[in-house]
């Protein structure tokens, strides 16, 4: 480890904001055209993150200041191990458990913060998002503890890498189908898609734990927004689809998968908390379960396709 | 005071007053009948996420603050806690006749008249009740007065708070609260 590594996180963050914002306001013109509409510029989202950096701001006491911080300083640290393409900025590092305790720094942040406002709505949103949280991230978490006993490594990277090299169906989205359903699943709870967005409903609870940002407050949730979700879909990218062998490769599959998901939730209606507690441990549970012991006891998946 | 027309913003201000003029987010006060109009610019046939505007949830996230139609004295107290709550720089229009003169309630006892008494209003858009169109094209001319820098209310409310609150406070009348805070 020497100074280079640490001018590729930097340069690997800027990237990761250009390239996510970008395709931010690339899916609000697809979220759009479903409804009929023309839709914003495809900078739109660049121009919304400025304004809001540059309006004055309103503080609610030093836990909601230090939440935003704590919780933007996380993400932006998590997403240095996460590997693009075979690219770690920090070799060695990217360890699917290092990712899953440093997201929780800034996850942890955000609600501290969201809580640290005082308004009822914002914790109402923080109760909803850790239920939500809790109800998608097991049977994701069954899936990916099955994929790390079959394949004995818990290197995201390593993980990728072994799925490259034979095609479609060398990905563990296909390998493990139910695995895969899962994980597009769980993705589009992690990422607060339509059903699963019942944390920010805005016309319910105001926004939820959003309600009482404004300003640079509000920028700030906006680029950890952007910074969170790459870390999501590119868990599930290099988990299930395979990685990519270059940068072309990873960013297609990326935008495909997000504009996916954008697409599905763009016709879904809004699940209640409980009903999506519900349908997560009925049936992605029972999915995942039955994927774990498929692999674990016939070794299926891991040596079928070839 | 600057008293020329003179441009005397920074390059820095500059920059900011066109992201500000390119990204309008709107908290809408629908406590009249204008918000009925809102529902077809916003969706898909005048379409108003074309110049970068949209609905937020909260005042704390708005920049623009819509009051579409008459306010009794009761709503007044409301939105001037709701304009209070915005962050700088800050954006009021006023929406329909009843927000210029009182409109059709320009008699009532339990209405106000001027909106522009009370807070800073930086544009009006006439009519009862302005249709899409009106709105879309009162939004334009917004963006083009946000992008000159010409859109000072919030300025303006700052250096002549006094002369607003005294018409607040004469509007709203002594109130008296009987809850468990007060006695």
């Amino acid at each position: 480890m020497n100074a280079m590594n640490f001018i590729y996180a930097f340069l690997m963050l800027v990237f990761v904001f250009i390239f996510q914002t970008s395709l931010t306001g690339f899916n609000r013109k697809v979220t759009a055209r479903l409804q009929k509409r023309y839709g914003a510029r495809w900078y739109q989202q660049f121009l919304d993150i400025f304004k809001a950096m540059r309006k004055d701001s309103t503080t609610h006491g030093w836990v909601f200041d230090f939440g935003v911080i704590m919780a933007l300083g996380g993400i932006m640290a998590t997403v240095i191990f996460i590997p693009v393409a075979g690219f770690r900025a920090f070799p060695g590092t990217d360890n699917v458990f290092v990712i899953s305790y440093l997201l929780a720094v800034g996850m942890l942040g955000m609600a501290m913060s969201a809580a640290g406002s005082g308004n009822p709505w914002a914790s109402i949103g923080v109760g909803r998002a850790l239920t939500n949280m809790l109800a998608y991230d097991i049977p994701l978490m069954i899936v990916i503890f099955t994929m790390i006993f079959a394949f004995d490594s818990a290197s995201v990277g390593e993980l990728a890498k072994m799925q490259q090299g034979m095609g479609i169906l060398g990905w563990n989205a296909f390998r493990m189908p139910l695995g895969g359903i899962v994980a597009v699943i769980a993705l589009m709870g992690m990422l607060g898609k339509k059903p699963f967005d019942s944390f920010i409903a805005p016309a319910e609870i105001a926004s939820g734990p959003m309600v009482e940002y404004g300003g640079k407050h509000l920028g700030f949730m906006f680029i950890l927004h952007e910074f969170m979700t790459f870390i999501e879909v590119s868990l599930i990218i290099n988990l299930f689809f395979g990685g990519g062998a270059t940068i072309w490769e990873y960013m297609l599959k990326y935008a495909v998968l997000y504009t996916f998901t954008n697409i599905v939730s763009g016709v879904m209606p809004r699940f209640k908390i409980d009903q999506a507690v519900k349908y997560f441990y009925r049936v992605p549970l029972a999915m995942a379960i039955i994927q774990g012991i498929v692999v674990i006891f016939t070794g299926l998946g891991v040596t079928i396709w070839f | 005071m600057v008293l020329d027309k003179k441009d005397t913003r920074n390059i820095w201000e500059k920059i900011g007053d066109y992201f500000s003029a390119n990204s309008i987010w709107m908290k809408w006060y629908c406590t009249g009948c204008g918000a009925i109009e809102m529902p077809p610019t916003m969706t898909s046939r005048f379409d108003m996420e074309r110049l970068g505007m949209g609905p937020m949830a909260t005042p704390r996230q708005a920049d623009v603050l819509l009051i579409t139609g008459y306010l009794s004295t009761k709503t007044l107290r409301r939105v001037i806690y709701s304009y209070e709550q915005m962050n700088s720089p800050r954006y009021i229009v006023g929406f329909g006749s009843c927000t210029i003169n009182g409109g059709i309630y320009y008699d009532s006892y339990a209405t106000i008249n001027q909106l522009d008494k009370y807070l800073p209003v930086d544009l009006y858009i006439a009519g009862c009740m302005p249709r899409p169109e009106a709105i879309m094209n009162g939004f334009a001319a917004l963006i083009e007065m946000i992008k000159k820098g010409e859109a000072n209310g919030w300025r303006h409310y700052q250096e002549n708070y006094e002369w607003y609150k005294k018409n607040q406070l004469e509007s709203l009348g002594e109130v008296i609260i009987n809850d468990e805070f007060h006695e």
